[in-house]
């Protein structure tokens, strides 16, 4: 019994690695996520069947309460909403770590086996699991909360926090020890539910203390964090199948923060750290000559209508505006007019990794016309109208031409390279970074204001 | 306030300074339009089309000058006396003249129209500032007169612009030679090259360079250091050694092409000469010359303002209303024009005018208020600065680029030395059974790297979905133990298989919702 559980786990990671693998392309993602559920369902059966001795009411009436709720999210959900879910979801993770490592630490029969260096191992293993999965589980709840404005967007800037955030990690690591010392006498419930209060608190206050525009990168640290604690757990458990999980979706979300932290030229750590993009920044570091020139929507349709090759460039703004929709019954009537339409997408444009390819999808914008910015930057040269819609530091020419600006060095989308660009904006006030943008001043830019959707209905009234 | 739109007095002028459509956009800012009858008759706009329009219709000059307060015209004020009509005298106090005045050249009439006591802002004075391009009437009527240029001289040229390969033989294209690059020589360039001619350009300024070769055309450089950029983007007068380099230049290419367009003009004095007697002799018969600065003297010696003429085998062309050849097109340009300085004239939208001197662009329009002569205005501020801006582009790039280089090479010694003395340090006192499981854990993670590296950007929001899908797999961890006797452990247990649940269910249909959307 005991190897067929083992071959079933064994099937379940290779189903998994291919799973994640088939992600690779859109017309393999598909078939990856089948691989995935697959993986799933067999590493739950042979646990269910090879493990589970009693108490099964438990296992079901948990299983289908938490489908059905799953289930229902996951079709309720708007994709403008998709990086809250992603957020609340990560929380779960943590939660169950967090349980699963008290439920570890009240179990006699789990550690009855170990002595010695083992135990002691398998001590810090539940104390480490139960820590990853709170700091997992309240950032994320925070991260929820920002995203979907429940909490405000602004960093939360107590003083001294680095110091704050010391002391905690220093009275975390005073806790393991005096929970190993009890735990070898069979103790040490004070410190460890003392420790997940310091984690929880911990997890809270690194989130709060980050900016709107940092969001990407918390998102997928968390979906990081999620990762290390199921690792974590399978340590603790000694179980490879959890342990082999954890590290793949540890690296991936460490690959995901480190993608795009290097698309905003931030170091993580600084990232974590805190405090930037609330708008408190050193602000403009050069004063903008010039005036922006402000366009109606008819002019637009016009601009649009003479273009050979336009780049529409979407930021967050298109999601708050939900003008995605819009956007393509837009794409759709320029290209029936013989127009190259095109999508020039950063890797931060939106609140989470690949935010804008979601909603563009979702709106049934095929995906061979949307690009990523390193493939379509060098065109902009011969891009007629760049369309930007509701993004603001991604195209902000001041990170090349201003090495005192707070956004210097970040790779940004060159629309001013274009003939014209058309920018579409509620007001003209700063992005997320807190900078002003020269963008708005140039010569060939004109600015369209009001709100996304409806400018974009305008411009597509007249251009039919 | 009212609108007044009178016919155009000058002998030959067809344009008219409102179009139908305008007049619409004049009452949609809330103004009375009131047109003369068969002002727009000669750019192909009836006195009917400006009814619908909801324009009035005006029966003589005298009727619109008198009943209106704000007049729009396209030449500066004349007399007719056939018709009895002086535009100065119907001036009065209260009425505000906008059209071309051109107050450099015609000094008389300036001190006429103050006398008159009237406003008078004249088009030809909008300051050249980035605000000011929608109105600015000038670089409307330039592009105008380009594209006129290229279509009289392929009216009196013999022979096709582009070049074929026909049964009959091959015919070579026609070589243009467009002087200045401003907007009448750029848009010169522009028609020429579409009609298939291979064109040439040379301006004093060499920043206008790439604007040219923008245009597909060929810049001629001349090996001489000289700026010839002046105030406001307008050229200036050039040094003695440049000046005879350039016409050295000329001098050559006479020789080589068959149309010459010349637009060279410096603001506020006579057109240079730039084609002598001598070099239009060198030119092929048959070849063609037209002169855009004829009224300001010409660039060209032979020019005779106003006429065509053929000297020495070659066509000279000198009108000086080329805008008004293609009078329906430059009265929409420039009425539009018009209606932006209205516009900026009523912020209000309510119908009446303020004459606001604190503002640049207005300001400088205005070059009689109340009777009193404000011209010339105080320099214009140049706005935008790009060349500044635009300098320190390389650095920041450069600087970061080569420091993560270097530091990655060193860097990278420190962590392996660390991790290879952790490793080692675990070997010694870790049980066997953590280091299988140590040794999985590293594999898979390297397995994840290589992966997710693959992963296209444009599913990273689908692979978040999934990764959190998948690692609910901590559910296992929770059915381990909720077969345990002990109450809690299967109270603790219970929540964690039911949160786990959610995110798996949840995690893995809301990844295929996501995929079903990307289609091709």
């Amino acid at each position: 019994m005991h190897g067929l559980v083992t071959v079933s786990y064994l099937a379940a990671i290779v189903l998994f690695i291919l799973a994640l693998g088939g992600l690779s392309h859109q017309e393999t993602a598909r078939r990856g996520n089948y691989y995935g559920i697959l993986g799933m369902g067999m590493a739950l059966l042979a646990t269910i069947i090879g493990v589970v001795t009693r108490n099964h009411w438990i296992l079901i009436l948990g299983m289908v309460a938490g489908g059905v709720v799953g289930l229902g999210l996951a079709r309720k959900v708007k994709m403008t909403q998709m990086p809250e879910l992603v957020a609340i979801l990560h929380s779960l993770v943590g939660l169950a770590a967090v349980l699963v490592g008290f439920a570890a630490f009240l179990d006699p029969d789990a550690s009855a086996h170990f002595e010695g260096a083992e135990k002691t191992i398998h001590d810090v293993e539940i104390y480490l699991g139960i820590l990853i999965g709170a700091v997992t589980l309240s950032g994320s709840v925070v991260a929820f909360g920002k995203l979907s404005g429940r909490v405000g967007g602004k960093p939360l800037m107590l003083p001294a926090r680095h110091w704050l955030n010391l002391g905690l990690l220093v009275l975390a690591l005073w806790f393991g020890r005096m929970f190993l010392a009890q735990a070898a006498e069979g103790g040490g419930t004070g410190p460890l539910v003392l420790m997940t209060v310091i984690a929880l608190l911990f997890g809270i206050h690194m989130v709060m203390a980050i900016g709107g525009a940092d969001m990407p990168v918390v998102v997928s640290m968390l979906n990081s964090y999620s990762g290390w604690a199921a690792a974590a757990t399978g340590f603790m458990l000694s179980n490879d199948l959890l342990i082999v999980v954890g590290a793949l979706v540890g690296s991936s979300g460490a690959i995901l923060s480190y993608i795009m932290c290097r698309a905003m030229n931030r170091k993580f750590l600084a990232v974590i750290a805190g405090g930037f993009g609330g708008g408190s920044g050193k602000g403009a570091a050069t004063g903008v000559a010039g005036e922006a020139v402000a366009v109606s929507a008819e002019e637009t349709a016009n601009l649009l209508a003479a273009a050979k090759e336009v780049m529409i460039v979407p930021g967050y703004g298109m999601a708050v505006a939900q003008a995605q929709h819009v956007v393509f019954e837009l794409v759709k009537t320029l290209r029936d007019q013989g127009v190259k339409v095109r999508f020039g997408i950063h890797p931060v444009a939106g609140r989470m990794p690949g935010h804008m390819n979601v909603l563009l999808a979702e709106a049934k914008v095929p995906y061979d016309i949307v690009f990523e910015m390193d493939e379509i930057n060098d065109d902009f040269p011969a891009v007629d109208v760049s369309v930007v819609i509701g993004a603001n530091d991604i195209v902000n020419p001041s990170a090349q031409e201003d090495a005192d600006s707070p956004i210097a060095g970040m790779p940004v989308l060159e629309v001013w390279k274009g003939r014209k660009t058309i920018v579409l904006k509620r007001s003209m006030a700063t992005g997320y970074a807190g900078v002003d943008n020269p963008l708005f001043y140039k010569e060939n830019t004109r600015m369209l204001f009001g709100d996304a959707r409806e400018s974009l209905e305008g411009v597509l009234k007249s251009l039919k | 306030m009212q609108v007044g739109i009178p016919k155009e007095l000058h002998e030959g002028e067809r344009r008219v300074a409102s179009t139908p459509e305008v007049a619409q956009q004049l009452r949609a800012l809330g103004f009375k339009v009131v047109v003369e009858a068969g002002a727009g008759a000669a750019a192909n706009f009836s006195d009917e089309a400006y009814k619908e329009a909801g324009a009035e219709v005006g029966a003589d000059a005298h009727a619109v000058w008198r009943s209106s307060d704000i007049i729009l015209k396209v030449r500066a004020p004349e007399k007719h006396p056939e018709l009895g009509i002086d535009e100065v005298e119907l001036l009065d106090g209260k009425t505000t003249l906008i059209s071309f005045i051109w107050p450099g050249q015609n000094k008389a009439l300036m001190d006429a129209m103050a006398a008159r006591g009237a406003t008078v802002l004249a088009m030809d004075s909008v300051p050249r500032i980035s605000r000011a391009q929608k109105l600015d009437a000038l670089s409307s009527m330039a592009n105008i007169a380009g594209y006129r240029a290229v279509v009289e001289a392929a009216q009196h040229f013999g022979r096709f612009f582009a070049g074929q390969i026909t049964a009959a033989g091959k015919i070579p294209p026609a070589t243009v030679l467009v002087i200045g690059a401003g907007v009448a020589g750029l848009s010169a360039i522009g028609v020429a090259r579409s009609m298939g001619a291979i064109v040439r350009a040379f301006d004093t300024r060499p920043e206008v360079q790439e604007q040219v070769e923008s245009m597909d055309a060929e810049f001629l450089l001349l090996e001489f250091e000289e700026e010839g950029g002046g105030e406001g983007g307008y050229a200036k007068v050039m040094s003695d050694e440049f000046i005879k380099a350039e016409m050295a230049l000329f001098a050559r290419q006479a020789m080589e092409v068959d149309i010459i367009i010349t637009t060279a003009l410096i603001p506020g004095k006579p057109a240079p000469e730039l084609i002598t007697e001598p070099m239009v002799k060198t030119m092929r018969d048959g070849s063609v010359v037209v002169d855009l600065a004829a009224e300001q003297g010409g660039n060209c010696a032979l020019t005779e303002a106003g006429k065509v003429v053929r000297k020495h085998g070659v066509t000279v062309i000198g009108y000086t209303d080329l805008p008004s050849r293609l009078p329906t097109q430059s009265s929409q340009l420039y009425g539009t024009n018009l209606r932006h300085l209205l516009t900026e004239l009523c912020p209000n939208k309510d119908g009446t005018i303020d004459v606001n001197m604190d503002d640049e662009v207005i300001r400088g329009a205005t070059v009689i208020k109340n009777g009193e002569i404000t011209w010339p205005p105080p320099a214009p501020k140049l706005t935008a600065a790009p060349a500044q801006a635009e300098a320190p582009e390389p650095p920041p790039v450069k600087a970061v680029e080569p420091r993560r280089e270097k530091a990655s090479a060193k860097a990278l010694i420190l962590p392996f030395l660390l991790g290879g003395l952790a490793l080692f340090g675990m070997g010694l006192v870790a049980p066997p059974s953590f280091m299988a499981h140590f040794t999985v854990f590293v594999l898979a993670c390297f397995v994840g790297y290589m992966v997710i590296w693959n992963v296209t950007p444009a599913l990273h929001t689908p692979l978040m979905s999934v990764t959190n899908a998948i690692s609910s797999i901590i559910i296992i961890g929770a059915l381990l133990h909720v077969s345990s006797g002990n109450g809690w452990i299967q109270f603790l247990a219970g929540i964690a298989i039911l949160v786990t649940s959610v995110n798996i269910a949840g995690g893995f249909a809301v990844t295929h919702r996501m995929l079903e959307m990307f289609r091709k």
